[in-house]
């Protein structure tokens, strides 16, 4: 006892000192900036003033019912949502599908399959955003081409404001759905193999023992897939700044995160941007919160 | 039964096949065009493969271009920032995993739960804090947020629980000092879950767009995927080599990746199972 009691105090210390270089860097350039950010929000600071911040004032909410108001704004989130609600649950299915086949136990080659699938989860995105944006090329992209082959007139992808958007979902799912199958691998992977033995032996099919045991036993995994998705695709900006910097054929490609780019970084509308910012908070907290009701409905 | 099989087994390669190849087209189709003399990627009758492979494109863009500045900007600030996320996650991680002080467990509860906040809400008082310290178009600057990460000190966290007390203990009782028993005793047992934080540091900086784009002002600081962003404005119908700047900047995490993946999807999937 008497000598824990002193390696305990070193301990104790110890520990302190270790957290001292993240925790400081976390709190100065992470937790501070968020809250500084909310303050920023209730200002009208702009390029005046970052010359001098004597040229700031508060303005309450004036920020946020100027965003009620801003058809633009209005704009870029029915785009955020419309690219998440449609390109999420997109992604998610083909992830899951695609799971489902590296699991079956048929499947050969499984790792080659699986780094393939999963090889544009590590690209940059703006590189392969570049790429894609020749593919939709309207006249020489490969896109039209195969269309064009099977005598289908082309389409200009990310002119027409009708396509822009979805030929910026297939990009993204492209680029995501490996991910998201990989988690979804892993969560095959912990399903107790007896569960299958025993309901092959009640002489359930294979849907059947998908229905019954493949998706509840997911349901977790399902959870935390949707919520990293949703949370990752509110907050799109590479794609469409490189595809269509300018915010798409009637600002149909706009996200929330653009426009706060624009306004902040451009225009250095920095309060106004805040606010915006915020509204992207509060989508994801949105997120967050969903995933704890979807947690308390799966529960056995 | 065994002909049912066969036929199953068929559509499934079938389909995994034909994923597969939608999925490396437009990779393939990258490298191709990039090795493609100038104007061959938008000929008609279409090309698929180069009529005679020739590196002019990658030529031009580091001769002309000054593309090799970017590719070491990204190199430099990659590495530096990937070493520090290295000795500053696994400290905290190691800390709030095993050396008991009073408010750590709220503390971490804490962190974890701001784990969901969008980078982008810290994102311009950051740029303002930056500007006031000097830091605008600087590599600090940009290395700063991967420096040390909420999820990487999560990550460190729960690989190091499983470390045995014991090992802990031994060490102290044969006088070891706290420090001796972090880098000596914790980090090479650690090695796991460091190789797949480093991957991980490594490719987010390396491919990170929107925060060099705010904070990198000009051309010889810019980190390769802000750099070809700059480029498309210019050389948008240079399709070659737009293509052949695509593969400089992909090329190297992808090698990284088939090199590492079996530490990246084990991390990938531990992080995942424990979230």
């Amino acid at each position: 006892m008497k000598v824990r009691r002193p390696a305990f105090g070193a301990e104790a210390r110890a520990g302190l000192v270790f957290l001292v270089p993240a925790m400081t860097l976390i709190s100065v350039f992470f937790a501070l900036p968020v809250i500084a950010g909310f303050v920023l929000s209730l200002t009208d600071f702009d390029i005046y003033s970052l010359g001098s911040v004597a040229n700031t004032r508060f303005v309450g909410t004036a920020n946020y019912s100027g965003l009620v108001d801003n058809a633009v704004f209005w704009a870029s989130l029915r785009n955020t949502l419309y690219f998440s609600l449609v390109g999420g649950p997109l992604t998610i299915v083909l992830a899951l599908g695609a799971a489902l086949l590296l699991n079956a136990k048929l499947a050969r080659f499984k790792p080659l399959f699986r780094t393939i699938y999963f090889a544009p989860v590590v690209t940059s995105i703006v590189a392969v955003a570049v790429v894609w944006r020749f593919l939709y090329h309207p006249r020489v992209g490969l896109l039209n081409r195969m269309l064009d082959l099977v005598g289908i007139e082309g389409i200009d992808w990310l002119g027409d404001p009708h396509w822009a958007m979805p030929s910026i979902i297939l990009l993204s799912i492209w680029k995501n759905f490996g991910y998201s199958a990989i988690i979804f691998l892993a969560g095959l992977q912990n399903a107790p193999e007896e569960l299958y033995e025993a309901a092959q032996i009640d002489g359930a099919g294979p849907l059947r023992q998908f229905w019954n045991i493949t998706l509840p036993e997911l349901a977790p995994t399902f959870a935390f897939v949707t919520l990293i998705t949703a949370i990752g695709y509110f907050q799109i900006f590479a794609e469409p700044y490189v595809m269509t910097p300018d915010g798409g054929p009637l600002n149909s490609t706009l996200t929330i995160v653009m426009l706060m780019y624009r306004e902040g970084f451009r225009w250095w509308n920095m309060g106004f941007a805040a606010a915006i910012a915020f509204v992207l908070f509060a989508l994801v907290f949105g997120a967050t919160m969903l995933r704890g009701f979807f947690r308390k409905g799966v529960a056995r | 039964m065994n002909r049912r099989k066969l036929v199953a087994s068929s559509i499934l390669h079938l389909v995994l096949v034909a994923g597969a190849v939608a999925t490396v087209i437009p990779l393939l189709w990258m490298v191709s065009a990039s090795l493609m003399p100038a104007g061959e990627a938008t000929a008609f009758p279409p090309r698929v493969l180069p009529s005679r492979p020739t590196l002019s494109n990658y030529e031009a863009l580091f001769e002309r271009l000054n593309i090799g500045r970017a590719f070491l900007n990204s190199a430099i600030v990659a590495v530096i920032s990937t070493l520090c996320s290295l000795l500053f996650n696994s400290m905290a991680g190691y800390a709030f995993a095993k050396l008991r002080f009073r408010g750590r467990d709220r503390l971490f509860r804490f962190l974890v739960g701001s784990l969901a906040i969008p980078a982008q809400v810290a994102m311009l008082p950051l740029f303002l804090l930056l500007k006031s310290m000097g830091l605008v178009n600087t590599y600090l600057g940009v290395m700063i947020p991967l420096m040390a990460t909420i999820y990487g000190v999560f990550l460190v966290r729960q690989f190091m629980l499983s470390i045995p007390d014991e090992l802990i203990a031994a060490a102290r009782i044969d006088g070891a000092s706290e420090w001796q028993i972090y880098w000596r005793v914790i980090m090479p047992v650690a090695r796991p879950v460091l190789a797949t934080l480093a991957i991980f540091t490594f490719m987010s900086a390396w491919n990170d767009f929107m925060w060099p784009l705010v904070i990198l002002t000009s051309d010889e600081k810019y980190t390769l995927p802000v750099a070809i962003a700059n480029l498309v404005g210019e050389h948008a119908q240079d399709i070659e080599l737009m293509m052949a700047s695509s593969v400089l900047t992909v090329i190297p995490v992808l090698v990284l990746f088939f090199v590492l993946q079996k530490q990246y999807i084990a991390g990938l999937m531990s992080g995942s199972l424990k979230g």
